[in-house]
């Protein structure tokens, strides 16, 4: 991957101006690349990483494991299109194994997740069966641990 | 006068005489300060790669607690000696030509005391890692420092030392990528040094403890050139490139007569290096550039970071071609090294060390280790500036 593509993986609050120091490039370049990249699609967009289990709401997410028929034409893409198009969906995947679609989603209450399944996924027609998950506590999000551990203090000044 | 608490002549005199690191009472005022940014700091701020704390905790789970054999552990000198041919070109037998240190400063201290006769002298250049000259003094040996031009980059020139050599030359240090100034030595400068030491018959003692952290160009050893092995004490260690500071385990790789004298040295006042920390080398033996490259990576980062940000205020600094140190010249802020240190720390609390602590030399000079987090060096980097700025204006 680019290097300048890492560090906005890393941190997309990096002004243009410090990326620009860090890649030893103008501060031109690297606004022309980002500009470039978001013009393609390559990024998408930029969000925060939260530890939703600090914040007092109510938040309910799960894992759904879908058996789906591929169709003729188009195999799962049409499916799995119009599975992710549900608000409730944050990610979908395509897997190998037992199962084939792989569904993250979150809802207000269990009630509302298991409507989710029982009203608008499992009814799809190709759906063959669900497998239905509930999370319970996050520990690592998009690589970022979600406890702060103490940090180690070195010495201030050493040779 | 009774009791005997203060008598100065019951301290050996080569001892008495040797003032403390200058590094030292910096440290005690930084040290009672809060919320301090420091860039003050010689080791890496990545904790040692998990795999290799886990490696350690599981020897001694296993109830790995012993000496090992003076030389170390069989299966790690023999990973070094791999390692040591792979990235550095030069091989060297697992038996006789390896010993494994408490750290690179041991073994210095012992390549020092096998090989100086009181009165002989040891080459270095300045500005230098702090205790080149103490410990060539401590082995009853003559310091030789040999002030590097700011303007060839603190790059050390054979003219320098051909100028330097006396009959009683014993002895050439050369440690790039530098401490504290980040410069690495070109090839060429590098094989005219070495030439000299075999027209004069010396030792070269290569401090390669940075080699892995070389930017813009692969690191050469003295101990890879066609006939320098057999003159070359090769000393690296784990601190640097792996993060492994406070396991303190260094080695040296050399001909056998010479690491047999370190060795009885070794034998006689450490016995051996701690058993954990040799297991832990050995499992970082296992994938080094996995965990090396993407440390080594960031610290580039840094390095172009800060020196953008040094040049961008106006200071000049040599681009530091390796290790993890910025060397920016203060001098027109119109302070002394010390005085910009000590003003620095109050004004904007950012500990950085002054130049001279590193040899004369340094005066002008103030030392900024990057081996601190980007946020933290970016915020230094405001205030440095903010600080430097004012102290220009009030000059001008």
């Amino acid at each position: 991957m680019d290097e300048l593509l890492k560090l906005l993986k890393k941190n997309a609050l990096e002004t243009p101006e410090d990326l620009a120091k860090m890649l030893d490039l103008p501060v031109a370049a690297v606004k022309a690349k980002i500009a470039e990249y978001e013009k393609s699609g390559v990024i998408r967009g930029y969000q925060a990483v939260v530890n939703q289990d600090q914040l007092d709401i109510n938040l309910v997410t799960a894992v759904i494991e879908v058996k789906v028929t591929p169709e003729r034409e188009g195999g799962f893409n049409h499916i799995a299109e119009r599975i992710s198009k549900f608000e409730e969906v944050q990610s979908l995947y395509l897997m190998s194994g037992t199962f084939d679609l792989l569904i993250f989603i979150s809802g207000q209450s269990l009630k509302d997740v298991a409507f989710f399944v029982s009203d608008k996924l499992a009814t799809i027609p190709g759906v063959i069966s669900t497998s239905t998950h509930f999370m319970l506590k996050t520990y690592k999000d998009h690589g970022v641990l979600m406890e702060t551990e103490d940090e180690y203090e070195r010495l201030k000044v050493s040779p | 006068m009774n009791g005997s608490k203060s008598r100065p002549d019951r301290i050996a005199s080569h001892v008495r005489t040797m003032p403390p690191s200058g590094i030292r009472d910096f440290f005690d005022i930084v040290s009672t300060m809060k919320d301090v940014i420091s860039l003050g700091i010689g080791e890496p701020d990545f904790v040692t790669p998990w795999h290799i704390r886990e490696s350690a905790i599981y020897s001694l789970e296993r109830g790995i607690t012993s000496y090992t054999s003076n030389l170390g552990l069989l299966k790690l000198r023999q990973a070094l000696a791999g390692y040591v041919e792979r990235v550095f070109g030069a091989s060297y037998n697992p038996a006789n030509e390896v010993l494994v240190t408490v750290g690179v400063s041991e073994a210095l201290d012992l390549a020092m005391r096998a090989i100086l006769e009181p009165g002989d002298e040891v080459i270095f250049h300045e500005p230098c890692y702090v205790s080149y000259g103490p410990v060539i003094a401590f082995a009853y040996g003559k310091p030789v420092p040999i002030q590097t031009d700011p303007q060839g980059g603190f790059v050390l020139t054979a003219a320098q030392v051909a100028a330097a050599i006396t009959p009683r030359t014993r002895a050439i240090i050369l440690n790039y990528p530098n401490n504290p100034t980040g410069a690495c030595l070109p090839e060429a400068e590098l094989k005219a040094i070495c030439d000299l030491a075999v027209k004069h018959d010396l030792i070269v003692i290569a401090d390669d403890i940075y080699a892995e952290l070389s930017y813009d160009h692969p690191h050469t050893s003295a101990a890879s050139l066609p006939g320098l092995k057999d003159r070359t004490i090769f000393l690296h260690g784990f601190s640097k490139a792996w993060a492994m500071t406070g396991f303190r385990l260094g080695y040296a790789c050399g001909p056998a007569d010479l690491i047999g004298a370190m060795m009885k040295i070794h034998q006689y006042t450490m016995l051996c290096a701690p058993i954990t920390s040799q297991e832990a080398a050995i499992e970082a033996l296992k994938h080094p550039d996995q965990d090396i490259n993407g440390m080594k990576a960031e610290y580039q980062r840094r390095r172009n970071f800060i020196h953008a940000s040094f040049t961008e205020m106006g200071l000049p600094c040599p681009r530091p071609a390796g290790a993890f140190y910025a060397f920016p010249n203060i001098a027109a802020t119109g302070m002394t090294s010390k005085a910009f240190a000590y003003g620095l720390l109050e004004a904007e609390k950012v500990a950085v060390v002054p130049g001279t602590a590193f040899g004369p030399c340094g005066e002008g000079y103030v030392r900024c280790s990057y081996a601190t987090s980007m946020d933290q060096i970016k915020e230094a980097m405001v205030r440095f500036k903010r600080f430097a700025h004012q102290r220009m204006a009030a000059k001008a």
